[in-house]
């Protein structure tokens, strides 16, 4: 069996302990949450920590709540608690939809949000959700806190804005009514990263829509954002044809790679399809009584 | 506890005996085994696919704290071990000394106090490589100039293994070319792999003083395997010991002979300790036994009637860098010239080139029955190809010209003969169940709405139970097992068995064949297995040839001390032998019923001093080997709904409908399970499973993440039926089953999503039928051929 | 070196180990507790799986330094007083198993399911399932099993015993 290279290990009893251990144990020290994406790696010798900070105890990153008109999620919140979360899934069917489908149901029981979102990975569902919903990400520093949008947390594969010494504790997100959201993904397999997938937060005014966002993964969008199919919608009418548009700028604009996956042909169409299926749900959750068009294979 | 024991006999779904270890946690696996002062093992391996060894340092990890020896390739040529013999008469590396010829291949082994240390000094030891080009693809493994992979094979020249054929090519040309339809196809059958969930391992204790070797190894073939270290390392075979203890799956991964364990073996050697070696899993998806990697062409000639009249193929098998493939010697390609399948034909022939490429050997492996596996997709790709091309439909095209039953035993042109069936009647079964009509219907009114679910078909014929032993042999032993059974004095009864459960349940099934056979109880039959001291020569569970070859094996056996029973039941009953029946699990007297013993009786008088006639010995005891004079011929009938989303490729198996006929079935219960998996087998090659390889030789499937397996989500609740023909030669008529699943199913699935797709001038995909593969065949057929 | 406490099947066992002792090898080569398996290193088959507190893990890939002060179940604590869990007896009882390679990871979260829905749909079952491997059963009898176990409910069962009869207790 894979084994790990010989690593420290500190337990951090507070934030601030967290921090200051951090600040202690220099460049090569690594937070280590659910441990379900940087164990693995550890295995493989491809990361090789000197010291593991692990955060597991501090049940004050463990919430998710809805404050005023803001849901919170802290970064220790396990996927299966998110998942669990009535609310959140009320106010945002979207997180449900990525939840159900990232890893297996004993991985979400300990993979964490904020773990998944710091391992940055390309082909991470939650990147694009929070892109989506334009979700503010709140980074804890020594000095204090810094909020910055989920659309500019990602610097590229595997890298965040969360620099050494710092720490990624909650996640906010705004919310407004007149609003639907749907997350798609196609998989070669449950439990599989993603081929491809998208996901559409949609808010109406009447017939025409007020504000969107369209997150992408897997699919080389920068910053996991359809930002151009975005533009393209705002303040048109919600219709198939200009749903069907959205995903075929989408497609355009974004950067696949080919790999086992699938060739990269194939995500570009993947992400026009499922921009334009996610963008769909999203408009019947946003207004039931609106969805008129005939079902199609995918919808859900 | 359980009794099997009723009216009926002991067959029947018996539940099994070895459950009860198992579901409290206390099998025992191969790393659970703990020897005092037992070391670890781990293997350095290849970075790369293609590469000259110029050098090997070791001596940092030597200077390892832990550990306590590093072995080289050198350290193995010093003793003549560098290379060891493959079971298709090849030679393999144990550690590499001239060059590396496939990402993963072994370079060197570490032996240390604990197994992280082992891994950790896995670091320490520097190789340096002079980089080669790599072949991956066998196409241009054949192409003038290739690199020659196997330089160290004395006057090799090119990368051709072998040519190989099967068939009347002659004959098969006429038919071809008077026929009215002859249609093509080229088939990949991709490489994939049997990935127990166990991997493989051994605990390799070398007794220096008496010369004994023990060894723990996740063995399929205990015995077989004796004879292979006594060949290979040098010992000699009195003193060898292999013990197979409880199998985490096997599939045909765990038939060969890995580098790993006769580096544990030389560990142990130069350490004087035991030493454990448990490969992890990119080490059993990248270097061990693989499956399939055949590159086919096929035709097939019929009548514009739908007559099928030939079968024409020629295949490219890729068996990696070297010949590992585990087959009947005498059969290069294995068992692939049953690809006439189940249908009455005119002529077949079929032509096999094997090629080294960089990539892992093997070749043989993955529950396919020696290769049947590649035939029945071809075969039943090729029906379905033909149904497209005549607009006919595939069931009525299979139903018009399976071989009926009064035609058996039936010769086929390939040279087989078919013991026994009823196919018509079996493929009515599965339609039958299915609700074929309705599903057609059904497909019908979805596409007027856009949804696209597909009906697939196979029919599939086996040959399992290798084998006769004048035709099949490997590296010389021929394929006959042994099987010995002790009664003791109260009745309860031992079998050995020279065959090794991986999870079929032996130690049930065989003790209800001796049950059935001497009228006791199940419960009262202990079966010993796995163990070279405790049993009796046989080579061992693959092929689907523990029933028909050790299972007969355990019927002859238990018959044998039945008709030694009956001349001690003579001499307690005071009647001559001649004048017994056995009845209801008794020996009486005929025409005196009330006058009769039971095994337990006959066992207690067998070891008494009651006075037996001249030339009887006394005890029960017997012993066997059975020689198997044909193979068994196991046959199914699968019809696989499917539903494809064309807008993403993605599939959904909906139902899976599969009636088997593998002639007597001791425990149905088992029977279905193992039935259950190689339809799991079928929606995993079909679907995902692949182990691919980039341009530079690396392997793309070296881990669970992207070696994706079913899980129970995309298995549908299969649905099975059966029909039961007896085999005509079998002691109890009964047949192979273990991978008829896996050998039926893949064709199925891939012919219902194709179905789905006519709509779309979809006529075929390779598999795995990702939903990249899928939506591409859509995408690029879709252009004016689109009728929906 | 760290020293940890992790009371495992109920009892308190304190070892000195490395940080980066995985899990799964703490159990098995630390505390001899060799029921739980390891298949594949990714977190992608489950043979690892046991409880951490109340919840499924992927043993291979937790730290055992992160079971400090935690509780542990295992296939070897599945039974209770000497009676088997109704998924053990489900799983012997509808064929669930046959090499026993995954099924005590399958057991595991087939109970912390039951623990969760006590009557389980099919599909349920599947999905709950669905980040472990069988590579023998094609998981019907799986499915199967926990459903059995759903419908006898708590108590001990021996294999083999009429159905519902949960009387006598056997030795674990």
């Amino acid at each position: 069996m894979q084994v790990p290279a010989q690593v420290e290990y500190e337990q951090a009893a507070s934030v601030e302990h967290a921090l200051d251990l951090l600040a202690r144990s220099g460049p090569e020290a690594r937070i280590l949450a659910g441990g379900h994406s940087l164990i693995p790696m550890m295995k493989l010798r491809l990361a090789q920590p000197e010291t593991l900070i692990d955060i597991n105890g501090l049940s004050e990153l463990a919430f998710l709540e809805v404050t005023g008109d803001e849901l919170r999620i802290g970064a220790l919140t396990r996927h299966a608690g998110l998942l669990a979360a009535a609310g959140a899934g009320e106010h945002f069917p979207i997180l449900h939809d990525a939840e159900r489908v990232i890893a297996d149901p004993v991985v979400r029981e300990w993979g964490t949000i904020g773990g998944s979102l710091c391992q940055a990975d390309p082909s991470e569902d939650l990147s694009a959700v929070f892109a989506a919903l334009r979700a503010t990400m709140v980074i804890r520093h020594p000095a204090g806190i810094r909020t910055v949008p989920a659309r500019e947390f990602f610097t590229g594969p595997y890298e965040t804005v969360v620099a050494p010494g710092e720490i990624l504790t909650e996640i906010r997100v705004a919310i407004r009514p007149g609003g639907g959201s749907s997350y798609q993904k196609v998989g070669r397999r449950v439990g599989d990263w993603p081929v491809g997938a998208a996901g559409a937060a949609l808010w109406l005014d009447g017939d025409v829509i007020s504000g969107t966002g369209i997150g992408l993964t897997a699919v080389g969008a920068r910053h996991f954002v359809a930002a151009e199919a975005e533009e393209f919608l705002r303040g048109r009418p919600a219709t198939e044809e200009n749903f069907g548009r959205a995903g075929q700028i989408a497609a355009e604009n974004c950067q696949p790679v080919s790999d086992q996956r699938g060739p990269a042909e194939y995500k570009r169409h993947l992400a026009s399809e499922l921009t334009t299926r996610a963008l769909r749900a999203a408009l019947r959750r946003a207004a039931p009584r609106r969805a008129g068009g005939q079902r199609r294979p995918g919808d859900g | 506890m359980t009794t099997g024991f009723t009216a009926n006999g002991a067959y029947g779904p018996v539940k099994r005996k070895e459950d009860a270890r198992f579901i409290r946690g206390q099998g025992t696996f191969i790393d659970d085994i703990q020897l005092k002062g037992m070391l670890h093992g781990a293997v350095l391996r290849s970075p790369l696919a293609h590469a000259r060894i110029v050098s090997v340092d070791a001596s940092a990890a030597e200077g390892h704290p832990r550990v306590r020896a590093v072995i080289t390739g050198e350290t193995l040529a010093a003793r003549g071990l560098a290379w060891m013999p493959t079971l298709s008469h090849d030679v393999q590396a144990v550690l590499a000394t001239d060059k590396v010829r496939f990402q993963g291949q072994e370079v060197a082994f570490v032996v240390a106090e604990d197994r992280y240390a082992a891994r950790d000094a896995l670091e320490l030891i520097s190789v340096e490589y002079e980089p080669l080009a790599p072949v991956t693809d066998p196409v241009r493994a054949l192409a003038p100039g290739a690199p020659v992979i196997r330089d160290d094979l004395d006057g090799r020249d090119s990368n051709r293994i072998f040519d190989w054929q099967a068939g009347d090519k002659a004959r098969t040309d006429e038919v071809f070319a008077a026929a009215d339809v002859v249609v093509a196809r080229d088939l990949v059958f991709p490489r994939s792999h049997p990935a127990p969930l166990e991997t493989c391992g051994c605990v390799a204790d070398y007794d220096q003083v008496s010369g004994h070797l023990e060894l723990w190894v996740t063995s399929q073939a205990p015995h077989a395997h004796r004879t292979l270290f006594a060949l290979v390392a040098g010992l000699p075979e009195h003193k060898i010991r292999i013990i197979s203890p409880d199998i985490g799956g096997g599939f045909g991964n765990k038939v060969p002979v890995y580098p790993g364990y006769l580096c544990a073996v030389v560990g142990s050697m130069l350490a004087g300790r035991p030493v454990k070696w448990v490969e992890d899993r990119s080490e059993n998806l990248m270097s061990t036994a693989f499956a399939r990697d055949y590159r086919m062409r096929a035709e097939i000639a019929a009548t514009r009637e739908g007559r099928i009249l030939g079968l024409r193929a020629s295949a490219l098998a890729d068996h990696g860098a070297f010949n590992g493939s585990a087959q009947p010697a005498r059969y290069p390609a294995g068992f692939f010239h049953m690809l006439t399948g189940s249908y009455d034909l005119q002529a077949a022939h079929c032509e096999v080139t094997g090629v080294y490429t960089n990539k892992a050997p093997g070749g043989v492996a993955y529950a396919c029955s020696f290769r049947i596996t590649e035939a029945v997709y071809l075969t039943e790709r090729m029906v379905d190809a033909l149904a497209i091309e005549l607009g006919a439909d595939p069931a009525e095209l299979r139903m018009q010209n399976l071989i009926q039953p009064g035609q058996f035993p039936y010769t086929t042109v390939t040279g087989w003969e078919y013991d026994s069936g009823d196919y018509p009647r079996t493929l009515q079964a599965a339609l039958t169940a299915a609700g074929y009509d309705d599903l057609r219907r059904e497909q019908a009114q979805r596409r007027e709405h856009g949804e696209y679910m597909g009906i697939g078909l196979s029919f599939f014929t086996e040959a399992v139970g290798a084998g006769p032993r004048k035709h099949m042999d490997i590296l010389g032993l021929g394929m006959a097992d042994g099987a010995d059974l002790r009664v003791h004095p109260t009745g309860k009864a031992v079998l050995g068995i020279s065959v090794q459960t991986q999870g079929q349940g032996h130690e049930t099934t065989f003790a209800q064949i001796v049950a059935q056979e001497l009228g006791i109880s199940p419960d009262d039959v202990e079966v010993v297995h796995g163990d070279t001291d405790r049993t009796p020569f046989g080579l061992g569970t693959y092929g689907s040839r523990s029933t028909p070859v050790s299972g007969a094996a355990a019927a002859v056996v238990a018959r044998k001390v039945r008709d030694r029973a009956r001349i001690v039941a003579a001499a307690m009953l005071e009647a001559s032998p001649a004048d017994l029946e056995w009845a209801s699990g008794r020996w009486q007297v005929r025409g005196d019923p009330e006058r009769r013993a039971g095994i337990a009786e006959i066992a207690m008088a067998a070891h008494s001093p009651l006075e037996l006639p001249e030339g009887v010995e006394g005890h029960l005891d017997a012993e066997t080997v059975y020689n198997p004079p044909n193979l068994t011929y196991p046959y199914g009938a699968y019809v696989c709904v499917a539903d494809v989303d064309p807008g993403t490729g993605s599939v959904t198996v909906r139902r899976f409908i599969a009636v088997d006929d593998c002639g007597v079935r001791i425990n149905p219960m088992i029977v279905a399970g193992q039935i259950h998996r190689g339809l799991a087998d079928g929606i995993g090659m079909a679907l995902m499973q692949v182990l691919s390889f980039d341009e530079e030789g690396n392997c793309l499937g070296g881990s669970f993440m992207d070696y994706l397996l079913p899980t129970a989500v995309e298995c549908p609740a299969w649905e099975l039926g059966q029909t039961v023909t007896p085999s005509p030669h079998h002691p109890i008529g009964a047949k192979g089953v273990g991978e008829s699943a896996t050998v039926g199913s893949p064709a199925a699935v891939v012919n219902a999503v194709i179905d789905a797709l006519r709509p779309f001038g979809v006529t075929h995909i390779d598999m795995p039928m990702t939903p990249a593969n899928v939506w591409l065949a859509v995408h690029g057929a879709s252009s004016g051929d689109h009728v929906a | 070196m760290r020293q940890i406490t992790v009371t495992v099947n109920g009892e308190a066992h304190a070892r000195e180990v490395e940080p980066r002792l995985l899990l799964i090898h703490f159990l098995r080569d630390e505390l001899g507790l060799t029921g739980s398996h390891w298949g594949c290193d990714t977190s992608n088959c489950g043979a690892c799986v046991v409880w951490l507190d109340e919840v499924p893990v992927k043993s291979c890939t937790v730290l055992a330094v992160m079971a400090d002060g935690h509780r542990v179940r295992t296939v070897e604590g599945l039974a209770v007083g000497g009676r088997l869990d109704p998924v053990q007896v489900g799983f012997s009882e509808c064929h669930g198993l046959q090499c026993g390679f995954c099924t005590p990871g399958m057991m595991m979260t087939a109970r912390w399911l039951l623990d969760r829905s006590p009557d389980p749909s099919p599909a349920e079952i599947r999905e709950a399932l669905s980040g472990q491997v069988c590579r023998c059963t094609g998981y019907e009898n799986i499915v199967r099993s926990v459903r059995w176990a759903a419908e006898h409910g708590a108590g001990g069962h021996e294999p083999g015993e009429h159905s519902g009869a949960a009387t006598g207790s056997v030795p674990a």
